[in-house]
């Protein structure tokens, strides 16, 4: 950890239901990742967010992709 | 003397053990408000609910958690889609054997201009998927009724209906608050749009705790009964319109549906055929040992197969409410007497307004305990004889 926040991604979602439909799918495809309260300077579509490191963009979206509603990816 | 508990059809009792820890657990170790903080244990709240959305979804065959709604029982889910979906000039179709809480709400949109047909049932309380195609009207926008009737147990044969209900396009809604958990059930196969649960009967959960099955398309056209906070789209004025948070404002009973996830998990390892099995055999039990009493008169189907582990009687000669003070005082049976809201049922069966007595067996019911019952009934039976 270097402790700069900018090297995360984050995962945005309409509500916590969809963030924990998300976490199950992630732990299933064994994608690591956190939940954290969504940063103020992002728009906030709910209270909290998946956040995880850049090099697992592409896992995260193979694993969500079709499965949950909707869903957007940001750099930090 | 051991306390004989047969009204599960008014509320499942005894609980599993495991539901009663699991609300323990929470108050203890969670506590927090779901999904409306960040922190772990908002979190872990939020996870509790997702968790019982899942299970729910997937005993009454919903892929998708997304799907299920949290009430505070049936009849608020049942005033949601009436309320919600229905406006005047609709035609709705529902049928003699409703409880009032699919009733009530019906008679009194009644009053703002909707139109209601209620089909006839027979005197044994089955209904005829024909009848229900002949009711249907150019403006029937909804056919709304119960999976199994809970005075009499008679199992509607709603699949047809659903057919019925799907090739005319006309939104159909099961009352399930006898049945989810108890009877397998499934709204994808069976062409439900929105099936109404209760959390507090089959299910083994806590009382204040019940919910919705709402088909993906149906959401969208139903209004909400409340609006209100949902911690998420805090920005907005307006009420989310996605699922579930269109349907669920305010603080959730988070520790109600903790007690609902254990009591469904409990359910789903048992399973919903094996529960249906075991219900029907108690059932059997319970009709063969009492139809042979002189003065005892049973209503509804005989076939135990037919029915949902439910069971009304009259005794000649005694009052429904003066049996069941009987039942509970000499005997330690738990039995309800009367209407059992539901009078419309009642009158199906020629049984208003005087009522029946209604045993209603769970999972926890054993052969022994109705054993006792039978011998209990057929002293009273020699009781009313003697007179």
């Amino acid at each position: 950890m270097s402790g700069t926040s900018s090297r995360y991604f984050i995962a945005l979602f309409d509500s916590v239901s969809h963030v924990l439909q998300s976490e199950k799918l992630l732990k299933k495809a064994g994608v690591s990742h956190k939940i954290v309260p969504v940063p103020r300077e992002i728009s906030s579509e709910c209270g909290v967010c998946i956040r995880f490191l850049p090099e697992h963009r592409d896992d995260v979206e193979n694993a969500l992709a079709g499965k949950v509603d909707k869903f957007e990816i940001r750099q930090l | 003397m051991q306390i004989i508990y047969f009204d599960n059809a008014a509320t499942s009792w005894p609980k599993p053990k495991a539901m009663i820890k699991s609300m323990a657990d929470f108050n203890a170790n969670v506590g927090a408000n779901p999904g409306r903080s960040g922190h772990r244990l908002s979190v872990e709240a939020a996870r509790i609910i997702f968790n019982t959305r899942e299970i729910i979804a997937s005993l009454l065959g919903s892929g998708d958690p997304l799907s299920i709604v949290f009430t505070r029982n049936a009849t608020e889910s049942i005033n949601t889609a009436v309320r919600g979906l229905l406006q005047s000039g609709d035609h709705v179709i529902t049928s003699g054997m409703e409880h009032n809480s699919v009733m009530r709400p019906l008679r009194a949109m009644e009053k703002q201009g909707i139109e209601l047909s209620v089909v006839e049932c027979s005197a044994a309380g089955s209904l005829s998927p024909d009848d229900v195609a002949f009711a249907i009207k150019k403006n029937t926008r909804m056919i709304i009724m119960t999976h199994a009737s809970n005075v009499t147990g008679a199992i509607m044969p709603i699949s047809d209906i659903a057919r019925i209900a799907y090739d005319k396009g006309i939104i159909f809604c099961v009352d399930a608050a006898q049945t989810a958990g108890s009877v397998p059930i499934n709204v994808i196969k069976n062409n439900i749009d929105i099936l109404f649960f209760t959390g507090h009967k089959s299910l083994y959960g806590p009382q204040g705790t019940g919910g919705f099955y709402i088909r993906k398309g149906v959401d969208t056209m139903m209004e909400p009964l409340e609006r209100g906070g949902t911690g998420s789209r805090s920005e907005f004025e307006e009420h989310p319109d996605f699922m579930p948070d269109r349907f669920e404002s305010g603080t959730p009973n988070t520790i109600g549906i903790a007690g609902l996830c254990a009591g469904a998990t409990f359910v789903s390892a048992m399973g919903v055929d094996a529960i249906r099995k075991k219900e029907i055999a108690l059932t059997e039990l319970f009709l063969d040992g009492i139809q042979q009493f002189k003065g005892v008169k049973i209503y509804g189907n005989m076939d135990p197969a037919k029915r949902t582990a439910v069971v009304s009687f009259t005794i000649d000669g005694q009052s429904p409410s003066d049996i069941s003070l009987k039942l509970d005082e000499k005997y330690t049976i738990m039995s309800r007497p009367g209407l059992h809201c539901a009078p419309s049922a009642h009158r199906t069966i020629g049984t208003f307004p005087e009522g029946t007595v209604r045993f209603s067996f769970g999972v926890f019911t054993t052969e022994l305990e109705i054993n006792i019952a039978i011998k209990a009934i057929e002293t009273i039976c020699r009781e009313s004889t003697n007179k």
